[in-house]
């Protein structure tokens, strides 16, 4: 007799926006109206779930007008520093997809009449990993909001975490972004989180945990260690919803878990109250 | 003792220079050829130590008789006093931390211990801390600083625990937290990765002003095990993912995340632990002492340029494409 583990319905698993009129919910089965899908910001009008999207769809709904004011880190190119097998295919095959260097970028404009500038990893390439070209990203915006002294954002989707076909220099991003974090704080510079599906590893243990307020959309994967190296590692069923944004919110670990539709309001709400015309 | 695959033909041949040795007393007409034999172990151990391969030293590196936290604390310094418990939660026997005397140097040392036989191994959880040794660490960083201590962390960990519980209690947040407060840590910081360095749990107690490594340690991002699952699904091709991955201490130096080797007895320190220890010693000493010369706004201002000079990248500019 062969034993197969349960295959546990992975609601969350699509690495980019699904092609075609009629899109399957991968977490109800239902099948959905693209149309439907896209008024609703990607999010299941039957169950709830929450597509994963990447970052120029959030500006569309975050930002006011719907269009960043500009774009940073369209020139920077990751090395391969220890030649790892595969390493460049990857990365070009993602080039091509999705037409940027690599899986982040740095986006300003205004969230409810605030400037702002926010910093996005992107799944589709390499699993939004932080390597080289994420980490100085990430030092960028944080030191552009420090010189314009507006709040600064960072969206996650980066299951990932640091991104092994870089090595231990992938590693040694989780401290430049945190150098770059008690920079924003000596500056007295808002820093919030917004953590999407999936955020793991090495993002999650670094500048995503250590913003002022830690926001998450609702389902979404974060931790440290991967559901299946903690299975293999127990030896046992992990609980229902273990991991999940709301999970997280019952332990303490986050501040607020925010559906899609609601995520620009209250962002101009949390704006306004702490940051405010003060700083306007 | 343990030993490993490669080891097998030099303990062979060091059991029959014992052998001989003793049998010479009596015959002294086989000297010549004891000396013989001799001269052939020098030669293979040359020929072998010079030839490892990444995953021989890996195995190097977590050799079970390899000298641990607690052996370098009390190999190393002349008094300590080990705190405990993170004043949340509870104690984790993963993460030893505690107050000393090296020397001259009065010393706070945090290291991750993993145990010397089953039992020991299982209550230590094999060196994998969970979020309270990671808070206990930052404690006594934390008191060190208050009372101007120098730091000493030690590094030997597969990594964080990966369980239910750790992930609770927020692995990733202590982790992050360590990183955060130990770049501002207003007090010189020196990591040595002794033994086997793994990725984020390692990191969270190796944010320092000197990073060293033990000549056989590694340090990566991922053990070979886990690249290898990822990238072939196979996680017995880890010897070839240590390849990949350039993870052994002489790596780490050419890569720049060690500032210097610590030179390590002939086949690894668990061939002479305290000839591993002795040297070790020495090294920490020399480069706490002039730490401790330093401004501490100064030393600061370095460990954050330290960080934020990590990972290579181009810029290329539009008609480049």
């Amino acid at each position: 007799m062969i034993f197969r583990r349960p295959r546990k319905p992975r609601p969350t698993a699509q690495p980019d926006i699904p092609e075609g009129l009629w899109i399957k919910c991968p977490g109800c089965k239902e099948l959905i109206y693209r149309l439907q899908l896209e008024e609703h910001l990607w999010v299941c009008p039957q169950c709830g779930l929450h597509f994963r999207i990447p970052p120029d769809v959030y500006i569309q709904f975050l930002f006011d007008g719907g269009i960043p004011e500009e774009i940073l880190g369209m020139d920077l190119y990751a090395e391969d520093p220890l030649s790892f097998p595969q390493y460049q295919e990857k990365l070009e095959r993602a080039r091509k997809r999705t037409g940027q260097p690599d899986a982040a970028l740095v986006y300003t404009g205004k969230i409810g009449g605030i400037p702002v500038v926010l910093f996005a990893t992107d799944f589709r390439v390499l699993a939004g990993s932080m390597g080289a070209v994420v980490g100085e990203l990430f030092v960028r915006g944080a030191h552009l909001a420090i010189e314009r002294r507006t709040p600064f954002l960072a969206l996650t989707s980066s299951g990932g975490g640091a991104r092994m076909q870089e090595g231990i220099l992938a590693l040694m991003q989780m401290a430049k972004t945190t150098v770059a974090v008690n920079e924003l704080q000596d500056a007295g510079i808002l820093y919030i989180n917004l953590l999407t599906d999936p955020t793991m590893g090495g993002v999650m243990a670094s500048f995503a945990a250590l913003g002022d307020l830690l926001i998450a959309e609702p389902g979404a994967l974060l931790g440290f260690a991967g559901p299946r190296v903690i299975q293999q590692t127990i030896r046992q069923k992990l609980p229902p919803g273990f991991q999940r944004a709301e999970f997280l919110l019952e332990h303490g670990l986050v501040d607020l878990v925010v559906p899609r539709h609601e995520l620009k309001s209250t962002l101009e709400l949390i704006l306004r109250l702490l940051w405010g015309e003060n700083h306007g | 003792m343990a030993v490993l695959d490669f080891e097998k033909p030099i303990i062979e041949l060091e059991k029959r220079v014992q052998e001989l040795t003793r049998l010479a007393e009596k015959h002294p007409e086989i000297e010549g050829e004891l000396q013989e034999i001799r001269e052939r172990l020098a030669r293979l151990k040359k020929e072998i130590y010079s030839r490892l391969s990444r995953w021989n030293r890996v195995q190097i590196a977590r050799h079970p008789d390899r000298p641990h936290a607690l052996d370098f604390i009390h190999g190393m310094l002349e008094e300590f006093v080990e705190l405990h418990g993170d004043r949340t939660l509870g104690d984790d026997p993963a993460m030893v931390a505690g107050i000393g005397r090296m020397g001259p140097i009065r010393l706070a040392v945090i290291g991750q211990e993993k145990g010397k036989n089953l039992k020991e191994r299982k209550h230590r959880n094999f060196g994998m801390p969970h979020p309270e040794g990671y808070r206990k660490a930052l404690r006594v960083m934390q008191l060190a600083a208050r009372f101007r201590l120098p730091v000493l962390t030690l590094v030997d960990t597969p990594g964080a625990y990966p369980g239910i519980e750790a992930e609770e209690r927020g692995q990733f947040m202590a982790i992050a937290r360590n990183i955060q407060e130990m770049l501002r840590l207003p007090t010189p910081i020196v990591t040595v990765v002794i033994g086997e360095g793994g990725s984020g749990g390692a990191l969270a107690i190796a944010v320092a002003d000197r990073v060293m490594g033990l000549e056989y340690s590694m340090y990566s991002v991922i053990s070979p095990e886990g690249c290898a699952s990822i990238l072939w699904r196979d996680a017995s091709r880890a010897p070839e993912a240590a390849e990949a991955l350039k993870l052994t201490a002489p790596d780490l130096l050419r890569l720049g995340v060690l500032d210097a080797l610590i030179p390590e007895p002939q086949g690894g320190a668990h061939r002479d632990p305290s000839k591993a220890i002795r040297i070790t010693r020495d090294v920490v000493l020399r480069h706490l002492e002039e730490l401790q010369s330093l401004p501490v706004e100064f030393l600061l201002q370095k460990r954050r340029a330290r960080y934020r000079s990590f990972g290579r990248f181009r810029v290329k500019t539009a008609d480049e494409n």
